[in-house]
């Protein structure tokens, strides 16, 4: 008997559990759960609610259908603005941060001396803040005092770096980049440990050039590492915050639609429901990513 | 004598030669370039520690990028006493401490269900607390704000009596949120550990509790450590959550210390980077104490070829 249901067990996949195991399960994984559908989903789905409706936090709730989009869309300045230096931000970390990143890991990986002291040199920024990075870049780039200025030796003439909204999202970028470009090459690193060395010989010894090994073995086996890094360079490039609040609070050329959610949900206009449709629109953006990068991890996943 | 000394140092002295002669010049020309690119990193935090040391009247004068011509340490006492960071520290560790232990408790128990007891859902609930964690945080800042001042706690818990301006709302918040992020590493982590060492254990009768605690959760030790590190400079370096959640100055995290130098009187940059070295060191030493964990830690899948 006890025989018989041991291989049924194994065949049929879900085992029966004992009382005590359900319990178990139900606590911990109940605790969790609840506490990320309240917390998380809940909030969620209510910013999505609010967002339809001219609510100040005070008064009465009343429904005005799709006014705040629209009026979002077609007469709310800073909003185009906001959109293009997300963008930016993304295709900043991805294309120039991320890439650099992982660089520096494939040359820390070779076994470099003092690789010890380069890896927490590069990692350091991670471990700040991003109010402290913001503080920090504006001793750097101040018009009058800043180090930048005075390195370039233009002090007749000095360049207002983050004052000029032409020029300040790209500071900003470059100061985001030191800390993201620490980050990414922390995993990389990790995950380049993992990667079977039997697998660069084996690709060495079929005559492929370094370069060749890198891009056709080592990078699709480290897959996992792409996808987390993939999504934590979007993710972190929309929900930027702390930097440019810290400089100048988010205007004059820093705007992000974080700062126009925060500026008209916290700020004395208290527009709660014109600040959730921004909130929805950043949503609705981020949503598109993190769904590509779930359904591709999971179709990963199930295969592994 | 001096023969015999010197001879052992001749015959030493084309050894070390082959040695550097065995370090390639593509070596070299990558030392120099992992080298410049270390310390153009370091660089705006030695200038920000540089800057802390020097009075302002000196920097306003002759700009952050001078020779100096007093150095003391009088702006970290400043930074220290004028904003009360002692206190506002204890506030944060309050708050980052339990927050990270909670937090990986629970995010490596719905790993463990989610890559060992073949749930039905199991992919959904993946998919629920990762695709949590990476909602940005202003879209859910105002039904939380109401929810959380909806909700009452007795006095012994909050002396606002609300979950609203207490601890525990950070706390929740926090934790409801990076758990989505550990959840996700470490269900990484789990599936590369052999599945048979659980069944194994299943056979002989462990419970779901023991498989989890005393077999799983060992053998996660280093996605731990990393976990920790990474969790313990969010939660510590957060500062909207308390922004939004706490009214009270009293309670506020050390990251807020940082805005009451900011007030003071005019913005004296040294001061406030005197400040920002004082809240960052917690989290260098963390860093540089976990460093090696961290790596190892991070290592997804290395157990498996």
């Amino acid at each position: 008997m006890p025989l018989i249901n041991a291989r049924r067990a194994k065949r049929r996949g879900p085992r029966r559990f004992t009382s005590r195991d359900l319990a178990v399960i139900g606590v911990l994984l109940g605790i969790p759960i609840l506490l990320d559908l309240a917390l998380i989903w809940g909030p969620t789905l209510a910013s999505i609610g609010l967002s339809f409706t001219n609510w100040d936090g005070i008064g009465d709730i009343q429904w005005v259908g799709i006014d705040n989009y629209k009026t979002l869309f077609t007469d709310y300045p800073p909003f185009w603005p906001a959109v293009r230096n997300n963008l930016l931000w993304v295709a900043f970390l991805g294309c120039v941060a991320t890439p650099f990143g992982l660089l520096l890991a494939v040359l820390l990986d070779k076994g470099v001396r003092f690789s010890r002291f380069y890896q927490s040199t590069l990692y350091m920024p991670v471990v700040l803040s991003l109010a402290i990075v913001g503080f920090i870049a504006q001793l750097i780039f101040s018009r009058d005092q800043g180090a930048l200025n005075a390195i370039l030796a233009n002090k007749d003439n000095p360049v207002d770096w983050l004052g000029d909204p032409e020029l300040n999202i790209w500071m900003v970028l470059l100061a985001a980049a030191w800390r993201h470009t620490g980050y990414v090459m922390i995993l990389y690193l990790a995950g380049l440990k993992s990667v079977d060395p039997s697998l660069k010989e084996a690709a060495a010894i079929d005559g492929a050039s370094e370069t060749q090994t890198f891009f056709r073995v080592v990078l699709p086996t480290l897959r996992p590492v792409n996808v987390i890094v993939g999504v934590i360079t979007v993710i972190e490039a929309l929900r930027a915050f702390d930097i440019v609040y810290a400089i100048n609070h988010g205007r004059n050329g820093l705007e992000l639609l974080s700062v126009l959610v925060t500026d008209n949900i916290i700020g004395e206009a208290s527009r709660i429901g014109f600040g959730s449709a921004i909130a929805v629109v950043l949503l609705t953006v981020s949503m598109g990513f993190i769904v590509t990068y779930l359904v591709q991890e999971l179709r990963g996943g199930k295969k592994g | 004598m001096t023969i015999t000394r010197t001879a052992p140092a001749r015959t030493v002295a084309p050894v070390t030669g082959t040695g550097k002669r065995r370090v390639s010049r593509g070596r070299l020309g990558l030392h120099a370039f992992l080298m410049t690119v270390s310390l153009a990193f370091l660089a705006p935090l030695l200038l920000a520690v540089y800057a802390s040391l020097r009075p302002y009247e000196e920097t306003a004068k002759y700009g952050y990028f001078s020779l100096p011509r007093h150095l003391s340490f009088d702006y970290y006492a400043q930074a220290f006493n004028d904003s009360g960071m002692g206190k506002y520290f204890i506030n944060s560790l309050i708050i980052a401490v339990p927050g990270v232990l909670l937090t990986l408790f629970l995010a490596s128990f719905v790993a463990f269900c989610v890559t060992r007891l073949r749930m039905r859902g199991a992919l959904v609930l993946l998919m629920v607390f990762t695709a949590g964690n990476l909602l940005p945080q202003q879209v859910i800042v105002t039904p939380l704000y109401v929810l959380f001042t909806k909700i009452n706690l007795p006095y012994w818990m909050s002396d606002s009596m609300t979950m609203y301006d207490s601890y525990w709302a950070v706390l929740a918040v926090q934790v409801a949120f990076q758990v989505g992020f550990c959840v996700f590493v470490l269900a990484n982590f789990m599936r590369t550990l052999p599945e048979e060492i659980v069944e194994a254990a299943r056979v002989d009768g462990a419970g779901v509790w023991t498989q989890y605690w005393n077999i799983t959760l060992p053998l996660c030790r280093p996605a731990l450590a990393a976990l920790a590190t990474l969790q313990f400079t969010w939660m510590y370096n957060d500062f909207l959550w308390a922004l939004v959640f706490i009214s009270d100055g009293e309670k506020l995290p050390i990251t807020s210390a940082l805005n009451n130098l900011r007030g003071q009187f005019f913005t004296d940059y040294n001061l406030l980077a005197a400040g920002s070295v004082i809240v960052a060191l917690p989290t260098v030493l963390v860093f540089l104490l976990l460093q090696r964990h961290f790596i190892a830690g991070l290592t997804l899948g290395a157990s498996k070829g």
